[in-house]
């Protein structure tokens, strides 16, 4: 398959009165035309800031997009999304990338019809007239499985539940038919029923439109029903990349371990949820030149204190950040 | 919509009804009404023939009634001052209040908004530093420094407007802009904290993420979601300019309610007074009920009752 999107070294800050938080410490990964990719890790490893970094939504003050490179592949070759215009940024965004953000309560403007919010970005995207963008949304609408289209159109958010709500964000996201699809935890906020119905429609509308995903999740039984390839995030990082059964299979970052409840086999279909690890994340205003998880590893040796690790292929397509996995053989 | 309406009318009917209660008894509760209303060397026969005249030896119950049914009607009894009816006095002076309160609304709004705007968007910025000034300035300065130190310096020294009175177009400027003031840094810091506040909520960052420009962000998303609260104290501010010009209205001699009002006091003209309090009420009440009104326009939350 083809890369899409490669992200390479990102590294995102925020300048804030309590100091420099360092959200994002140097990130990269792929992701191929049609793939689904989890990211997992615990609140505040820098998860939704990693992927708002590429698509340029870090406001500015407090934030600061660093360096790295964001390159997005198309058929005219590669573009680096870090370095577009405002104007081309927002020919991307909602064009070729939909976002789906996780509390469907305040992501929608509280004063304007959902209807219109689905409209204004084909508008925008397409160049459709006023009347063409309301037909396409109430067929969107439709298709996110929201009945009677034409009387919710004109509804307001608050008129809507959380579940129909989160439907109408999805609508938007692909609304212009775009080549990815980024879902920073669309579910936490909803009800349990509710969840598996939005992420049906997730799965459902990406074998339609063949989109790749981005997903943000805790929630690791999900995960393997879902994903294609996962990216474990600690402390700004990424610890351990790999395709969904090789990371059930073998995982081999201690964090991973930890995260997956230490079990040496893992039926992957069994729903697992992530079991607490001793310890809390590391403060991200204090710089550090050693691994972020020794303070919590059970491995940590002497070199975890003195370096960095950096992703490191363990086997074909698995890579872990670990001097513990390659050093002590895991 | 409706119901929400009907509920606002009837919180300010009730509001009417105790306004008209504290009037009528605040002219009581001192002890005997004509002991108040008459100068001091008044006889004993003459204070018997006007208590007679006014009514108030009847019981307060009937005189309450009475008070009520014909405020009803717009009848407040007769100016002692000037021996006619005292709410076409009040009416005569409305129009002089509501010119100088209307200005100094645009006054403020002019200064206020674009201000609190530039500032909310630009945090930081030289402007916003300009707006901030200002909105210490304009809560710190009290009105009646400001309306000397104005007199002194554009009507004494440089001549540019008049010091006093209503005869001049330009009359107005003065007392406008004392009055806007307090009410435009008012509606600076309130335009400046709700924009940073909506510029920050996640609407905001979903419209971004839609790709939508910078202007149709600004004006569609963020504008809109500002002027709902901006639209409620602009309604607030423009009830207190007209019913809190008595300085004003006096240091500059315009003739309008608010000087009417402290020359009243000072005549000990009590009729006179009890209609500009129970009139300025209403004005007050009436206006904000039509912004309760716009209020519910602009927000389909309100329109469409949550
Ligand atoms: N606007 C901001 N100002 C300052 N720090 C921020 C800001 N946004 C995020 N951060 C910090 O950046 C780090 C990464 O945050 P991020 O939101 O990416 O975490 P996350 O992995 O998405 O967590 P969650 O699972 O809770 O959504 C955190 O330490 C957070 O405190
Ligand atoms: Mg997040």
């Amino acid at each position: 398959m083809a890369v899409i999107l490669e992200v390479k070294d990102l590294v995102t800050k925020f300048y804030t009165l309590d100091g420099v938080v360092n959200a994002v410490n140097g990130v990269s990964f792929t992701l191929d035309e049609g793939e689904t990719l989890a990211v997992v890790g615990e609140s505040g490893c820098g998860k939704s800031v990693s992927m708002m970094s590429v698509m340029g939504l870090i406001s500015s003050p407090p934030g600061k997009v660093e360096s790295g490179e964001a390159l997005y592949y198309t058929s005219q070759g590669a573009r680096d999304l870090l370095k577009l215009s405002a104007n081309e940024m927002n020919e991307v965004r909602g064009g070729q990338i939909g976002f789906v953000f996780q509390d469907p309560q305040t992501s929608l403007n509280p004063i304007l019809k959902v209807g219109e919010q689905i409209s204004e970005s084909l508008m925008k995207h397409l160049g459709i007239s006023a009347r063409d963008a309301r037909l396409r949304a109430l067929e969107l609408l439709a298709e996110v499985g929201i009945s009677d289209p034409e009387l919710r159109y004109n509804a307001y958010p608050f008129q809507m539940s959380g579940g129909m709500r989160q439907r109408v964000m999805i609508a938007i996201a692909v609304a212009c038919t775009p080549r990815i699809v980024i879902a920073d935890e669309p579910t936490t906020a909803l009800d349990v029923t509710i969840q598996a119905q939005i992420v049906n429609l997730l799965k459902q509308l990406r074998a339609k439109m063949g989109v790749a995903t981005i997903w943000i999740t805790h929630d690791l039984g999900l995960v393997a029903g879902l994903a294609d390839r996962v990216l474990v995030m600690y402390g700004g990082k990424i610890m351990e990349a790999a395709p969904v059964d090789l990371l059930y299979d073998n995982p081999c970052h201690p964090y991973t371990v930890g995260l997956l409840g230490a079990l040496p086999r893992l039926d992957i279909h069994e729903a697992k949820r992530l079991v607490s690890i001793d310890g809390a994340p590391p403060d991200a205003t204090i710089p550090i030149n050693h691994c972020p998880f020794a303070w919590r590893c059970i491995h940590a040796f002497e070199h975890c204190w003195n370096e960095n690790p950096v992703l490191t292929n363990v086997e074909e397509a698995h890579q872990v950040a670990c001097f513990h996995v390659f050093e002590k053989g895991g | 919509m409706l119901r929400y309406f009907v509920s606002k009318l009837l919180i300010s009917v009730v509001l009417l009804l105790g306004v008209l209660t504290l009037a009528f008894f605040m002219l009581r509760m001192t002890g005997d009404p004509v002991a108040l209303m008459m100068s001091r060397d008044a006889s004993p026969e003459e204070m018997e023939a006007f208590r007679e005249m006014m009514g108030f030896n009847r019981p307060v119950s009937v005189q309450f009634l009475d008070f009520l049914s014909k405020a009803a009607v717009g009848n407040f009894g007769n100016s002692l001052h000037y021996a006619t009816p005292a709410l076409p006095l009040v009416m005569e002076r409305l129009s002089a209040t509501v010119k100088l309160a209307v200005i100094g609304l645009l006054m403020a709004i002019l200064i206020g908004v674009p201000l609190g705007l530039t500032g909310g968007l630009n945090p930081g910025s030289p402007l916003d530093s300009l707006g901030r000034f200002w909105g210490l300035l304009g809560q710190s300065v009290p009105n009646f420094w400001l309306a000397l130190l104005l007199i002194l310096v554009f009507a004494v020294r440089l001549h540019w407007f008049p010091s006093f009175g209503a005869d001049q177009a330009k009359s107005v400027v003065l007392p406008a802009f004392v009055l806007s003031l307090a009410v435009s840094s008012q509606i600076l810091r309130m335009t400046r904290s709700t924009v940073l506040e909506v510029r920050g909520e996640d609407f905001v960052r979903t419209a971004r993420s839609k790709g939508l420009n910078q202007a149709t962000i600004y004006f569609k998303h963020i504008l809109r979601n500002v002027a709902i609260p901006l639209i409620s104290v602009i309604g607030v501010q423009f009830g207190y300019m007209l019913g809190g010009s008595i300085y004003i209205e006096t240091i500059f001699a315009w003739p309008g309610m608010g000087q009417l009002l402290s020359q009243a006091i000072g005549w000990r003209d009590f009729p006179l007074v009890q209609a500009l309090a129970i009139f300025t009420s209403v004005v007050v009440l009436a206006l904000n009920l039509a912004t309760d009104l716009a209020y519910a326009l602009l927000d389909p939350r309100i329109r469409y009752g949550k």
